[in-house]
C-alpha cells in the first residue's frame, strides 16, 4: 500500500465522518443548500489554498497571502470608486500585480537563500502596508458588474445555490491538481520539495521554479483577493488577518506533507471542506461559540502534523529493513 | 569586543534617534514631574517593553535555530488569564504566577513538540499560534475582561525610581537572562545545539532538555509581556492583545544581528533591536505621519537585514573580493616587473 496516500485516505474519511456526524444530528446538513453554501464561503480560501499547496509541495511557505487578499480587495474597491475601468480591466492589473509580487519574493527566497518564512514574512508586511496606505477605512464596491456576478449561480436540484465563486473555486482546484500531478512544473515542484541537492541532481532549474512557484502563489492570493471582494462587496485592509495560517491549515489537514515533496491537491479541497464544516456545524449547533473554530482546526492540525510524522517514521524504518534484508 | 558586536545597532539607534530629533526637536526632552521621568524617551523604554520582552525569549529561540511563533497568542492567553484570576478575586500574587505559569505551560507544549516529538519549529509553534486566541477567548467569554486593581494595575503603569515598571521589567529580565547565559556555560551550550544540534548531543549536550528550557523560557518572557499589556489597559483583550507582536520580536531579534539560522547570539543587541523598531514606531507617530507607513517601513527593514545576513550574497561578496585583489596584485605584479 501507498504510504503516501495515506493521509488523503485518512482526510476523507475523516471528513465523511465528519458530516456523517453532523448529518446525525441535524439532517438538514445534507441538503443542497447547505453544500452550494459550504462552497461558496469558502471558495476564497480554497483558491489561495491551491497557490499555498503548490508552495508547500516545493518545501516553502507563502504567509504572506493573507495580507496580500486584503490589499487585492482594496485595490480593488478603490480603483473602481476612483476611476471609470471596467472591473474586468482592473482584475487583470491586480493579477498582475499580485503574480509580479510572488515572483518578486521568490526570486529573493532563491537568490539569497534565506528561509521563505522570512522573505514571505516581509511581503506580509508590505502587502497589509500597502492595503493601509490606499485606504484604512472599509471602501463598498458599488458597480453593476459586481451585482451581475454576485447574482450569479446555478440552482441546484433541492433549491441549493451553487454560486460563481463557488464554481470557480472548484474549477482552480481542478486545474491546480492538473498543474502539480501532470505537468514537468509539477513535478520539478516535487522534487525541490523532496530536497534541494537531488533536485539539482536531477536536472530541475531550482531558480525558475522557487519564483514560478511563488508567483503562481501570488497570483491565486490575487484572485482569491477578487473572490472576497465579490463575496464582502468591498475592500478593507483589516480584512483576512491570519487567513495564511487558516490555508496552511487546510493544506496539511488535507494530507500535504509540510516538509514539502509529498501531497495531492485534491486532498487541500477536503482540507478546507473540513474547516467549513466545523464552521458549518457551530452555527448550526448555535451555543458553541465561534472561537471552538481555532481550537478544533488548531487540534486537528496536530493530529495530522503527529500522523505525518508517525507516517514518515515507518516508511524510514520499512526501508532501513529492506536494506537490511538485501 | 562586546562593544565590536554591538555597534551597528548603537549606529542604527542613534542615526534614528538624530532622525526623528531633526523632525520633532522636542524628542530627547526629559522633565521630572511628580517622581517620575517624562518625555518621548522614557515613552519608548516604556511602550518597547512588550516587544523587548519577547525579543529576550526570541533570541534564545533563534539561537537554537528554532523560532518560536507563538508568542503573540500566548501574550492574549496570559493576559487573559491573569485579568480572569484578578476579576474573580484571587489577589494579586496568585495571578500573576498563574500567567506566568500558562506562559510556561505553552513554552512547556512547544518544547515537546519540537525537542521530543521533532516537529520544526515553525509548524509546532504555528499549532499554538493557530489554537491560541481561541483559548484565550474562552478564558474571556468573548469580551474584553476589564478589571479595577491598583496592584495589578502597577506592573502597566506605575514609576520605581522615576522609570516606568515596564521599563524595569524588560531591563531586568534581559540583564537576568544575559547574565546567566554569560556567567554560566549555559550560552555556550545553545550555541551549540544552534550550531549542530546532532554534534553537540554526541558531545554531551542534553540538547533536548535544553530546546525545552529554551521554548518554556519564550513561554515566560511572553507571560511577562502579557502581563504588562494587560496591565497597562487594564482589561483582556484576547483578540489584539499580542496581534503582530511575534513578528516584531523576530525583527527585533534578526536587527540585532542574530543569525535566523542560528548559533551566536546576544541579547543585548536583541534589545537595542526592540528598541530600534519602537524608535521608527514613536517616531513615525511623532512625526506626524500616518501610523500605516510603518508596515512598510519594517518591510524595508526585514529586506535589508535579509541581504545583510544571506550566506549566498556573503559568499559571492567573497569571491568577488578576493577575485578584486588577485586582479590588483596582478596588476602591481606586472608594474613591477
Amino acid at each position: 500500500m501507498n504510504t503516501r496516500a495515506l493521509p488523503l485516505y485518512a482526510t476523507i474519511v475523516i471528513f465523511l465522518l465528519a458530516y456523517a456526524i453532523c448529518w446525525l444530528q441535524f439532517p438538514a446538513m445534507l441538503s443542497t443548500r447547505v453544500i452550494g453554501n459550504l462552497l461558496t464561503d469558502n471558495a476564497y480560501l480554497g483558491i489561495v489554498a491551491v497557490g499555498m499547496t503548490l508552495v508547500i509541495l516545493s518545501g516553502g511557505i507563502d504567509l504572506s497571502v493573507g495580507s496580500v487578499i486584503a490589499f487585492s480587495g482594496v485595490f480593488i474597491a478603490v480603483l473602481l470608486r476612483d476611476s471609470s475601468l471596467h472591473p474586468l480591466v482592473v482584475f487583470a492589473m491586480l493579477l498582475a500585480l499580485t503574480t509580479a509580487f510572488g515572483a518578486a519574493m521568490g526570486f529573493l527566497i532563491h537568490r539569497l537563500a534565506m528561509p521563505a518564512f522570512i522573505v514571505t514574512l516581509a511581503g506580509m508586511f508590505l502587502a497589509r502596508g500597502a492595503a493601509y496606505m490606499l485606504s484604512i477605512d472599509s471602501v463598498p464596491i458599488t458597480h453593476p458588474f459586481y451585482e451581475t456576478i454576485q447574482d450569479a449561480y446555478w440552482l441546484m436540484p433541492g433549491k441549493g445555490r451553487l454560486r460563481l465563486i463557488g464554481i470557480l473555486m472548484l474549477l482552480i482546484v481542478l486545474a491546480g491538481m492538473i498543474i502539480a500531478h501532470k505537468t514537468r512544473f509539477g513535478a520539478s515542484v516535487y522534487a525541490l520539495g523532496g530536497g534541494e541537492a537531488t533536485a539539482r541532481l536531477m536536472g530541475v532549474r531550482q531558480g525558475r521554479t522557487t519564483i514560478l512557484v511563488y508567483a503562481f502563489s501570488g497570483c491565486m492570493a490575487g484572485l482569491s483577493g477578487i473572490v472576497f471582494s465579490i463575496y464582502t462587496g468591498s475592500g478593507y485592509s483589516l480584512a483576512t488577518v491570519g487567513t495564511e495560517l487558516t490555508a496552511i491549515a487546510a493544506v496539511v489537514i488535507g494530507g500535504t506533507l509540510l516538509t514539502g515533496g509529498a501531497g495531492y491537491m485534491f486532498g487541500t479541497l477536503i482540507g478546507v471542506l473540513t474547516m467549513g464544516l466545523i464552521q458549518t456545524y457551530i452555527v448550526f449547533d448555535g451555543t458553541l461559540s465561534s472561537w471552538w473554530t481555532r481550537i478544533v482546526i488548531g487540534i486537528l492540525l496536530l493530529v495530522f502534523i503527529l500522523l505525518q510524522k508517525g507516517l514518515l517514521k515507518l516508511s524510514q524504518s520499512r526501508l532501513i529493513e529492506a536494506a537490511a534484508d538485501r | 569586543m562586546l562593544l565590536k558586536r554591538i555597534a551597528p545597532q548603537l549606529i542604527a539607534l542613534a542615526a534614528l534617534v538624530l532622525l526623528v530629533t531633526l523632525v520633532y526637536p522636542g524628542f530627547l526632552d526629559i522633565s521630572f514631574n511628580d517622581g517620575r521621568l517624562v518625555g518621548p524617551v522614557v515613552d519608548v523604554l516604556k511602550r518597547g517593553a512588550p516587544v523587548a520582552l519577547l525579543a529576550v525569549g526570541m533570541t534564545l529561540v533563534i539561537a537554537t535555530r528554532g523560532i518560536d511563533l507563538s508568542v503573540g497568542t500566548t501574550m492574549a492567553i496570559c493576559g487573559a488569564v491573569a485579568a480572569w484570576a484578578i476579576a474573580s478575586g484571587w489577589g494579586l500574587a496568585p495571578a500573576l504566577l498563574l500567567a506566568l505559569a500558562a506562559g510556561g505551560i505553552a513554552g512547556l507544549w512547544n518544547g515537546l513538540l519540537v525537542a521530543v516529538v521533532g516537529i520544526q519549529p515553525f509548524v509546532a509553534t504555528l499549532i499554538l499560534m493557530t489554537m491560541g486566541r481561541g483559548i484565550a477567548q474562552l478564558i474571556t467569554e468573548g469580551r474584553i475582561l476589564t478589571f479595577n486593581h491598583p496592584g495589578f494595575a502597577f506592573f502597566g503603569s506605575g514609576t520605581i525610581l522615576g522609570l516606568p515598571v515596564p521599563a524595569w521589567l524588560w531591563l531586568l529580565t534581559g540583564a537576568g537572562v544575559a547574565l546567566l547565559m554569560r556567567r554560566s556555560a549555559l550560552g555556550m551550550l545553545i550555541e551549540a545545539t544552534g550550531i549542530n544540534r546532532r554534534a553537540s548531543a554526541l558531545a554531551g549536550v542534553n540538547a533536548t532538555v535544553l530546546l525545552i528550557a529554551v521554548y518554556v523560557a519564550s513561554g515566560l518572557c511572553a507571560a511577562l509581556a502579557g502581563i504588562v499589556v494587560t496591565a497597562d489597559i487594564r482589561g483582556a483583550d484576547a483578540n489584539n492583545s499580542g496581534l503582530w507582536l511575534e513578528l516584531d520580536a523576530i525583527l527585533a531579534v534578526v536587527i540585532g544581528g542574530n543569525s535566523l539560522l542560528g548559533g551566536r547570539f546576544s541579547i543585548l543587541a536583541a534589545l537595542l533591536g526592540a528598541l530600534i523598531i519602537q524608535t521608527i514606531d514613536t517616531g513615525i507617530l511623532l512625526a506626524g505621519f500616518p501610523s500605516e507607513y510603518n508596515l512598510v517601513i519594517k518591510a524595508a527593514l526585514v529586506l535589508v537585514i535579509l541581504v545583510l545576513q544571506s550566506p549566498r550574497i556573503a559568499a559571492e561578496w567573497r569571491i568577488w573580493r578576493k577575485s578584486q585583489r588577485a586582479s590588483r596584485e596582478a596588476l602591481a605584479e606586472r608594474s613591477r616587473t
